[in-house]
């Protein structure tokens, strides 16, 4: 027997050195991947075990201030498959991509994607979802959950705004109350193994939903009808391109009602209220969404025209510039510096008192009034009554004003924006303007939410808004209403006068830019009772044909929703006042 | 009588209790990680796999025992039968008698009855020959010609195992054990070195030309995420399993990747389970227990009394030390996957058997005369 030699034990040693290596290498490598690693592989690990099925939380109802449902929830199906528990797929596939009307392919990819869930379409009406149910396929679930409806479907579109496939808001409202709106969604963890079956010993994590919670919003579903109706009317009659009314209480900057005619369908609004000629692009279709979608008393801007006079005439009578009975004169035109700028009476009003000038909405007469008061009078009072500013209202995308800049504006430009023109503002902050001119000299904040309520009624947080008040002096607001009043009683706003009742008011016809177009905007600023305003009212219509005149078309339309809604609104008659001639 | 109470009382007691440990704590990793699909598979008998590896535990103690018996020299008499039988083995798979399981024929016996691994067995019939052969020509050992002849040998039997039961892994343990044993025995290290370069250029020749099924699986080693479906997914598996598991791991019998996720989790992939449910520290121990183990191994094969008793031990050695290295090499994706099982712990009656024999034959050799 020979025994193990030297060089043996040499190698051996050298052999055991290169195990050990090695096994410090894999304690190394141990180490890193359940050390350093670590999170990263459980998580990934807790993605394939834990089957995560969200609870989606009740989505807030929005109401009107009487509290009428003006937008809820409906139940509808979210359609999921789970891999590992589908026996048929090809079943699966052909079944679902029937009742789903989807691309079989489409459903194919999503059907053989090795996932814990894979969700194949939400938002399923709930017949399809118990049709889908009652096939009972190994591996397909079917859950339920909100989706957002409209009763009234097309009532406020562009106020209230709409949500999207998760459930959130997109536009309007819902957008800009989503925080309370939306609630906080529950889950429901369960660990499986590896076929989908539950693990019953591992406790299920379950996180309830919490419902959002309810918006009061100061819109009257019924003055919103009202108004609705008389804007798709003249809509119609005047072939205009959209028609706006914002009826609003001047006093705390309540709206009651937001209307553009056309208004869209919240319940479908993918879809174009209008047919279209040939097939359009994408993207084209989602220009014309997006512009079906805009409010246009809030994200667009126009020329006011007229009615921009009741602010220059509350500057000069505050200032002192001029009085109801101070004189002028219009020969039918004025000439400022080099210009010559016309009156729309080209044969001139002649001699005629401010009062007057007010009456027939004579633009000699201001932009006389508007080179006394000077530049920085009129920027400062436009700045008083808000024009210079958004009116914060709660809704997204409120546009700002279009000013020149008050070191470029010189006796032209200054002529021109004394009766309305040569800059640019939404038709909000002009009511806006004219409530606090109306009210007293409270710059109130238009607004919709009122307060928030959970699901018994009780108040969880009323909003305030932002006021500044003696933005104008009281006995200017008192002589304004005056001077409006009798602008609808003897003047240019004759059409909206309504028996029994006080109503002030300002026309307004301004011509779209560029000049000569032929495009005008027709306006109306209406409010009653005049002495005590508990309402204001405006009317825009964009692009009429025919007869484009503020005070023949736009007039009318605010008579018709005062006739509507003041006894609704249980404002007094003023018997004082009778339009006998 | 007297004589052998004697011998038991010298022999080498560590390296018996490491094993008695390494199998008790192998039996309860086992019944952890295979009772959920044992549960199923057998309708709700959770202990199927303990049982069964249970027995053939207590079947390859009576082995170890039967082999210390006897002195060790006296198995040098069977070393070319068993050679030979090795090989007819291997190629009775071939045969009717072959069984086929998970899509490879690697077993023969009686399907459902009893089945046996040939290759397990070609282990040791490998390490006995090669202990034989070389102790007996030790004086030509260093001459080419008696390596390539013994090198013919080895050749057969890894070619056999690779071919035929298309078993790649097991024929590279029996390459390793032989290159091994070959190495420690042979005065020159030359050769050795020329030849284990010529290997490594080998792998790296085989990963860049190689055909595509082999290939694929380099891509999957790379890349686990982005095949799963190729077979990434066994191992993003493992990944999952070990990198949960963190420092302390989430308890025993707390694993949740045995549930399926992990396909037979008892099998090549017990350590997973191990570092899932025991930590960091349980993987590391159990690192630590095999090094022991090759340890007293390494001691036992210095302290021979001949060659041929280092060698046999060399051979027990390599082959536990490769399985072990090889295995946990796999699970924590340090290499391409390849099935190997981790020695006394992996779900596997032959395997087991086998081992313990050569444990038995190991503490032989520790007996002090």
């Amino acid at each position: 027997m020979l025994r193990s030699r030297m060089h043996n034990k040499k190698k051996l040693f050298f052999f055991i050195i290169c195990v050990i290596i090695l096994m410090i290498v894999l304690v190394v490598r141990l180490s890193y991947l359940m050390v350093y690693k670590s999170l990263y592989y459980s998580d990934k690990a807790e993605d394939v075990h834990q089957r995560e099925r969200v609870i989606k939380a009740a989505r807030g109802c929005i109401l009107d201030r009487n509290g009428e449902i003006i937008a809820s929830n409906k139940t509808v199906c979210t359609i999921s498959v789970i891999y590992n528990q589908i026996e048929d797929s090809e079943k699966v596939i052909e079944v679902l991509s029937k009742e789903l009307s989807m691309d079989a392919e489409e459903v194919r990819k999503k059907v053989s994607k090795v996932s814990s869930i894979e969700k194949i379409k939400s938002n399923v009406d709930k017949e399809i979802g118990d049709r889908i149910r009652a096939y009972d396929l190994a591996g397909v679930k079917v859950d339920e959950d909100y989706k957002r409806y409209y009763p009234f479907s097309t009532l406020a579109s562009k106020v209230l705004g709409f949500t999207g496939a998760d459930n959130q808001g997109i536009i309007g409202l819902e957008v800009w109350y989503e925080e309370y709106l939306k609630g906080d969604d529950g889950k429901i963890l369960t660990t499986t193994d590896a076929k989908g079956v539950e693990i019953a010993d591992v406790v299920e994590n379950r996180v309830e939903p919490v419902a959002g919670l309810n918006l009061v919003t100061s819109l009257d579903v019924n003055i919103q009808k009202y108004c609705e109706q008389a804007a798709k009317k003249t809509l119609e009659a005047k072939e205009a391109n959209y028609v706006s009314i914002i009826v609003m209480n001047p006093q705390n900057g309540e709206i009651y009602a937001m209307v553009n005619a056309p208004e869209f369908d919240l319940n479908n609004p993918y879809e174009l209220n209008y047919e279209t000629e040939t097939e359009i692009s994408a993207n084209e279709k989602m220009d014309a969404l997006n512009k079906m979608w805009r409010n246009q008393v809030i994200n667009d801007t126009y020329e006011p025209g007229s009615t921009f006079k009741m602010i220059t005439a509350t500057a000069a009578i505050e200032l002192g510039v001029v009085n109801e009975s101070t004189g002028f004169s219009c020969p039918g035109f004025k000439i400022v510096d080099d210009r010559r700028i016309r009156c729309h009476k080209t044969t001139g009003h002649g001699a005629e008192t401010f009062q007057e000038g007010l009456l027939n909405s004579c633009n000699p007469v201001f932009i006389e009034t508007g080179l006394r008061l000077g530049k920085e009078n009129l920027f400062l009072y436009m700045d008083k009554l808000g024009l210079m500013k958004k009116t914060s209202v709660d809704l997204p995308g409120e546009a700002g004003s279009i000013m020149h800049n008050i070191d470029n504006v010189k006796n032209v430009e200054l002529a021109t924006m004394s009766f309305g023109q040569s800059f640019q503002i939404t038709p909000l902050q002009l009511l806006t303007a004219t409530s606090a001119i109306i009210n007293g000299g409270r710059l109130v904040t238009p607004h919709f939410g009122v307060m928030t309520v959970d699901e018994d009624g009780n108040i969880v947080e009323e909003f305030q808004y932002s006021e500044t008040s003696g933005v104008i002096d009281e006995t200017t607001s008192e002589k304004m209403k005056s001077m409006l009043e009798k602008v609808v009683s003897e003047g240019g706003g004759s059409k909206c006068q309504i028996e029994g009742y006080l109503i002030g008011g300002k026309t307004a016809t301004s011509e779209k830019l560029p000049r000569g177009n032929g495009k005008y905007i027709a306006s109306f600023i209406g409010f009653a009772p005049a002495d005590n305003p508990e309402v204001i009212a405006m009317c825009i219509i964009d692009e009429p044909t025919g007869i484009y005149y503020g005070g023949t078309i736009a007039t009318p339309v605010i008579r018709e929703v005062f006739e509507n809604i003041l006894p609704y609104l249980g404002v007094d008659y003023s018997l004082e006042k009778d339009y006998t001639d | 009588m007297n004589r052998d109470k004697k011998i038991k009382l010298n022999m080498d007691y560590t390296l018996l209790v490491i094993v008695v440990v390494l199998l008790a704590f192998g039996l309860v990793m086992l019944y952890s990680a295979s009772a959920y699909s044992s549960y199923l598979e057998n309708n709700g008998d959770s202990t199927w796999y303990l049982r069964n590896q249970a027995k053939n535990t207590v079947l390859g103690l009576v082995a170890m025992f039967i082999v210390l018996l006897f002195d060790y020299h006296f198995w040098k008499r069977f070393a070319v039968l068993g050679y030979i039988l090795s090989l007819v083995l291997v190629v009775l798979v071939m045969t009717p008698l072959g069984i086929e399981a998970n899509g490879a024929r690697r077993w023969i016996g009686i399907e459902g009855v009893i089945s046996f691994q040939p290759a397990e067995f070609a282990k040791l019939a490998m390490i006995l020959f090669l202990a034989w052969i070389i102790s007996e020509s030790v004086t030509k050992i260093g001459k080419l010609r008696a390596i390539a002849t013994i090198g013919m040998f080895v050749g057969i039997i890894v070619g056999a195992v690779a071919i035929i039961t298309s078993n790649l892994s097991t024929a590279i343990i029996i390459f390793g054990i032989a290159f091994t044993m070959l190495f420690i025995a042979s005065p020159n290290t030359k050769v050795y070195v020329i030849l284990a370069g010529l290997g490594v250029l080998a792998v790296f020749a085989f990963l860049q030309f190689g055909d595509g099924f082999r290939m694929q699986r380099i891509e999957v080693w790379k890349n686990p995420e982005s095949y799963s479906q190729e077979g990434g997914y066994q191992v993003l598996q493992a990944l999952y399993a070990i990198g949960s598991g963190g420092l302390f791991g989430k308890g025993f019998g707390q694993s949740v990747q045995k549930l399926g996720f992990i396909p037979e989790a008892q099998n090549d992939m017990i350590f997973t389970i191990i570092c899932e449910e025991l930590g960091l520290f349980g993987g590391i121990a159990v690192i630590l227990m095999f090094g022991f183990l090759i340890w007293r191994l390494y001691v036992i094969a210095m302290e021979a009394e001949d060659l041929f008793g280092t060698l046999l031990v060399v051979g027990i050695m390599a082959h536990i030390a490769i399985q072990v290295i090889l295995n946990i090499a796999v699970v924590t994706n340090t290499i391409p996957n390849t099935g190997i099982t981790l020695p006394f712990i992996s779900y596997g009656g032959t395997s087991v058997m086998f081992l313990l024999a050569e444990i038995g034959l190991a503490l032989s050799v520790s007996k002090k005369k």
